[in-house]
């Protein structure tokens, strides 16, 4: 008999209640229970940063996390980016206009670090943010054009925020 | 999912020993960034898990009354990194477990995890022998310290008893007022790769920053566990901050450790990188310290 757990955590803004099976990883929860499939299944061992989520504000590689964790956090998806009437947000038209998608199975898991690294409202340099997106494998792209994607909505919205302040 | 015969978790440290003696051939797990990797491989297949990534009550780093930092097993490489107290006292420690993996693994991977797996690459391992911390293990019988250097027994075996947890990793004052460091990782890759070799140093000088009060040196990979290098520490005592100085410091190294081939590198290379790490983290450490060569 399997042994199950109640967990109660907020999936993109909404409660929720479901029981999962102990043995399962927070991808599973999220991809099974909750049809959630931009959180990728891709090497299962944390490696390739296609299942990041962020969890309290944090970012994780949802197929080395126990579901039974989440009990009591706040987890997001590259769902809640999705504006009420279904449009992009800037972070997922950036990787449109530079050309930073081609197979797109790592996408959301770089878009929910690019997430975590633009909510944090600082500027980074290059580098850093080579260093802030290493955990993740592309094999189509070469990095180059998602890390254009990345410094320039960085750029933009601090641009926007500077603005916003005179 | 993953092959778990039964998952225990624990939201107290109490409640982790007693969930232990009532399952003694369970594992722990904290951040679950080591045993969750070695169930998907299938080693640990079927096996019985104590959960104790949920007891928040280990999380956090500390100034103790007598002054001396205790780190908390569960704080994660993210959190030691932005620490206002590490930074201040360790900086070291917070750029040592910045190398770690990536930035998902460094949000869920736990210092206390890091040496309680006793690998010898771990990046905060080296680093930690070299501030020469105490660890805090409570078991049934209640609560002992041990320094690091005997923590580690044998290549993926530490002295842990059984039912025993780790519960705080210490550093003293009197180990860390007046020493800078600095940890230099050796890896094919700037991200998400394990150690060739890792070399932690920190250096107090004298007043007049002319000589060196104290040096300590620790190494990852230069053998089963993380191992300090006493002769080279001995032969600098007192020494005038000089390029004499950190070439005897480096050539002094070999004297205490031990590594060997592996398909990540060849003893020769190791020994090589032993030398040219020691000499590059003193410097870097006597600079820190305002002592000019």
């Amino acid at each position: 008999m399997a042994q199950m757990k109640l967990v109660k955590c907020t999936i993109n803004g909404e409660y929720t209640e479901t029981m999962v099976d102990v043995r399962a990883s927070l991808t599973d929860m999220l991809r099974n229970d909750f049809r959630l499939t931009s959180v990728k299944k891709g090497c299962e061992v944390g490696e390739c940063g296609a299942c990041n989520v962020i969890i309290d504000g944090e970012c994780y590689n949802s197929c080395i996390y126990l579901a039974v964790w989440a009990d009591g956090k706040s987890i997001r998806t590259l769902e809640c980016l999705l504006g009420p009437n279904g449009e992009l947000s800037d972070i997922q038209q950036a990787f449109v206009d530079e050309a930073a998608v081609q197979c797109g199975f790592c996408t959301p898991g770089f878009i929910m670090s690019a997430v975590e690294i633009l909510e944090s409202g600082k500027r980074y340099t290059r580098d850093e943010l080579r260093k802030l997106l290493s955990g993740h494998l592309c094999r189509c792209t070469g990095y180059e054009n998602i890390l254009n994607a990345v410094e320039k909505t960085m750029n933009k919205r601090l641009e926007q925020k500077e603005q916003g302040e005179k | 999912m993953y092959d778990i015969k039964a998952l225990y978790e624990a939201f107290s440290v109490e409640e982790a020993v007693s969930l232990m003696q009532k399952h003694p051939e369970a594992r722990i797990i904290a951040g679950g960034s080591d045993v969750l990797i070695k169930l998907r491989e299938g080693k640990l297949a079927g096996c019985e898990l104590v959960s104790i990534y949920t007891i928040d009550a280990l999380r956090g780093v500390k100034l103790d009354e007598d002054g001396a930092i205790r780190i908390l097993p569960l704080t994660s490489f993210s959190h030691i990194t932005k620490d206002p107290i590490i930074n201040e006292h360790i900086k070291v420690l917070g750029e040592a477990v910045d190398m770690v993996g990536g930035p998902q693994i460094r949000n869920i991977g736990t210092i206390g995890g890091n040496i309680s797996n006793g690998v010898t690459s771990a990046d905060s391992a080296s680093t930690l022998h070299a501030w020469d911390a105490i660890v805090e293990l409570t078991g049934p019988d209640g609560v002992r310290q041990l320094p690091i250097s005997e923590y580690y027994v044998s290549a993926g075996k530490v002295a842990l008893k059984p039912c025993e947890l780790l519960t705080a990793i210490l550093i003293r004052k009197q180990s860390y007022s007046g020493y800078k460091g600095h940890y230099i990782k050796y890896a094919m890759r700037n991200a998400m790769d394990i150690a060739t070799l890792g070399c932690s140093v920190n250096v107090k000088l004298s007043d007049d920053k002319k000589s060196v009060s104290d040096a300590r040196i620790a190494y990852g990979v230069a053998g089963p566990v993380p191992m300090r290098a006493k002769t080279a520490e001995e032969r600098i005592k007192n020494m005038p901050v000089s390029h004499e100085t950190v070439e005897l410091f480096a050539e002094a190294v070999e004297q205490d450790i031990n590594p060997r081939d592996s398909w990540r590198a060849s003893r020769d290379f190791r020994l090589h990188l032993a030398r040219e790490l020691a000499r590059r983290c003193l410097t870097e450490s006597i600079r820190l310290n305002g002592g000019e060569l």
